[in-house]
């Protein structure tokens, strides 16, 4: 098997005496879609946050690529190629949908030393372009975001997270503040573009239907520790997850 | 919307050179009055240039009083007249100000970034009025500047002094133009609307918001190394809270739809408030909040957003 892309090793987060997440050892795989899976405080966001260097980890490492990234900041692990979109959309509400894009390929050009020359230049307006239509958002390129319904926000926000091609894209409830109705066929909108970028991908969803759908691997949270991790279709049959994490749920 | 159509700068600049021209028709004093606004303009304009990353700098005088002060301690104490060293003094003492204040002061937003610019400030304000040796609060007057050795005529003297602040503000807004079109320009806005998607996205908000602090202190280190050639003087009042207070109203007034328009708002400004004192002395100050007052409940993107609602119907 190829190497793995990220290494958690017995992350543990602590908030007083809290335990938020301990002993988080999760490899991923390039080329993967994971599922994250767990009732409200199982850890998934904190795991989240503690990989993309919001949160530091009181204890355990991270690697991503083989490079030690434990403590990191956002902005450190965001130019190392992992990105993020959020259970409450994170955009620029008074700027419009292709302005957002731009914006995000111009902050990824700050890594790069690229901040001194022209910011709209031809390529990157076609490179923004090609990412509204990709996600299928060219429609609303010149619609102000903070105008917007809410799924095509998320959807915004995840096309965001996609610039610059990052290696490992994470995903913060992607459908959440969408109605039902519309969740799957909002996930059939990104994941593809998603992948077809190369990127390593991992989901935090509460919907099995989209678990069952759209990951090969699931990992179960629950109160902070992993519960289970492994295909899809075993983990969602395995009798613990189904009493402490689908069951807490649904019921 | 962004809030700058940047493409279209070189044109508004355009238009602000053909108007400066135009100041050859004005009676001398005002314009004089043109001249001082210009150099006062730039640095509302550096104060408009910090709003955009969402920074109200309460204390904008200080690097102005360091261009003027500048200027005018090199020409009265140390006897360099030449322009072209006196001005560049004055932007590098205000830009390297710029990057000592920004390092520590980038970190702050809102009204923590408004207070502490202030405060920093006036206390310098307090340092100029206790400095017997700068004339405390009166100041000192500054002796008439030489361009590569040649002194200008008495009677020539304001048309090279209203060309050389012309040409140059006419320069400063072309730079500035530049750095808005630029990565750093650009990601202000970014800033001002969500600074952790922007960490997300890998770009350092501080580094935006210090970038702007300091292309905003060389434009207004410019600005007060003009004002001080102009008039002849300089005194503690530049970094007065109430200079610096103006500086913020003209860039909230005018908006920061352009470049030119606190340059031109100061001027508007000093237009209203020359008139406001002659037709009521008394009554002013009133005249004058009238105005502000009519402008934010109207306009509350300021003056410049007129030519924009003309542009979308």
């Amino acid at each position: 098997m190829t190497d793995p892309i990220l290494v958690t090793e017995n992350l543990e987060k602590r908030f007083g005496g809290v335990v938020a997440a301990s002993e988080i050892s999760l490899s991923l795989y390039p080329g993967e879609t994971v599922a994250v899976i767990g009732s409200n405080g199982a850890g998934k966001t904190t795991f989240v946050n503690m990989v993309t260097g919001y949160l530091k980890p009181s204890a355990g490492a991270i690697r991503f690529r083989g490079r030690d990234i434990t403590g990191s900041t956002p902005r450190k692990t965001a130019q190392a190629g992992i990105r993020r979109s959020f259970q409450i959309s994170q955009i620029f509400p008074q700027l419009t949908v292709l302005e957002n894009v731009m914006m995000a390929d111009i902050a990824a050009a700050d890594g790069k030393g690229g901040l001194w020359g022209a910011a709209l230049t031809k390529p990157r307006m076609d490179r923004g372009r090609a990412v509204l239509e990709r996600f299928g958002l060219e429609s609303h390129a010149d619609t102000e975001v903070g105008t917007l319904p809410q799924g095509v926000k998320k959807q915004l926000d995840i096309a965001m997270a996609a610039i610059d091609d990052p290696a490992l894209i994470l995903l913060d409830e992607p459908t959440s503040g969408v109605s039902v109705d519309e969740k799957i066929e909002m996930m059939d909108r990104v994941i593809d573009p998603l992948k077809g970028g190369g990127a390593t991908l991992l989901f935090i969803e509460h919907d099995m239907d989209i678990v069952t759908r759209f990951a090969e691997r699931t990992v179960a949270f629950y109160e902070g520790r992993i519960l289970a991790d492994g295909p899809t279709d075993e983990v969602l049959v395995d009798k613990e997850v189904k009493r402490y994490v689908i069951g807490g749920v649904h019921a | 919307m962004m809030k700058t159509d940047f493409r279209r700068e070189p044109l508004h600049i355009a238009i602000l050179a053909g108007l400066l021209i135009l100041g050859f028709f004005l009676p001398d004093w005002m314009r004089f009055l043109l001249q001082t606004a210009l150099a006062g303009g730039l640095v509302a304009l550096g104060v408009a240039l910090q709003m955009r990353a969402g920074l109200v700098n309460f204390g904008q005088g200080l690097y102005y009083v360091l261009g003027g002060y500048a200027v005018g301690m090199l020409a009265a104490k140390a006897g360099i007249t030449d322009v072209f060293l006196l001005l560049i003094a004055a932007i590098a003492i205000a830009t390297v100000a710029g990057v000592v204040l920004g390092l520590l002061l980038s970190r702050y937003r809102e009204i923590f970034y408004a207070m502490l610019s202030l405060a920093v400030s006036m206390i310098l304000y307090g340092l100029l009025v206790k400095a017997a040796w700068l004339g405390s609060t009166d100041g000192f007057n500054i002796p008439a500047v030489t361009y590569l050795g040649w002194t200008p005529d008495r009677t020539v003297r304001p048309d090279v002094y209203y060309i050389t602040t012309a040409v140059l503000t006419v320069l400063a807004c072309l730079a500035t133009a530049r750095y808005l079109t630029s990565g750093a320009g650009m990601l202000c806005e970014a800033v001002a609307e969500n600074e952790i998607r922007l960490e997300y996205l890998g770009a350092s908000s501080r580094k935006v918001a210090f970038i702007a602090i300091v292309v905003a202190a060389a434009l207004s280190g410019l600005g007060g190394g003009l004002f001080a050639m102009s008039t002849g003087h300089v005194d503690p009042l530049m970094t007065n809270w109430t200079t610096s207070g103006g500086f913020v109203f003209v860039a909230l007034l005018a908006g920061r739809g352009s470049t030119i328009a606190p340059v031109i708002g100061f001027f508007l400004l000093e237009l209203v408030r020359t008139y406001a004192l002659d037709f009521a002395p008394n009554a002013w100050q009133m005249i004058l909040g009238s105005v502000m007052l009519a402008v934010i409940l109207l306009l509350p993107n300021g003056l410049w957003s007129l030519t924009e609602w003309r542009r979308k119907a």
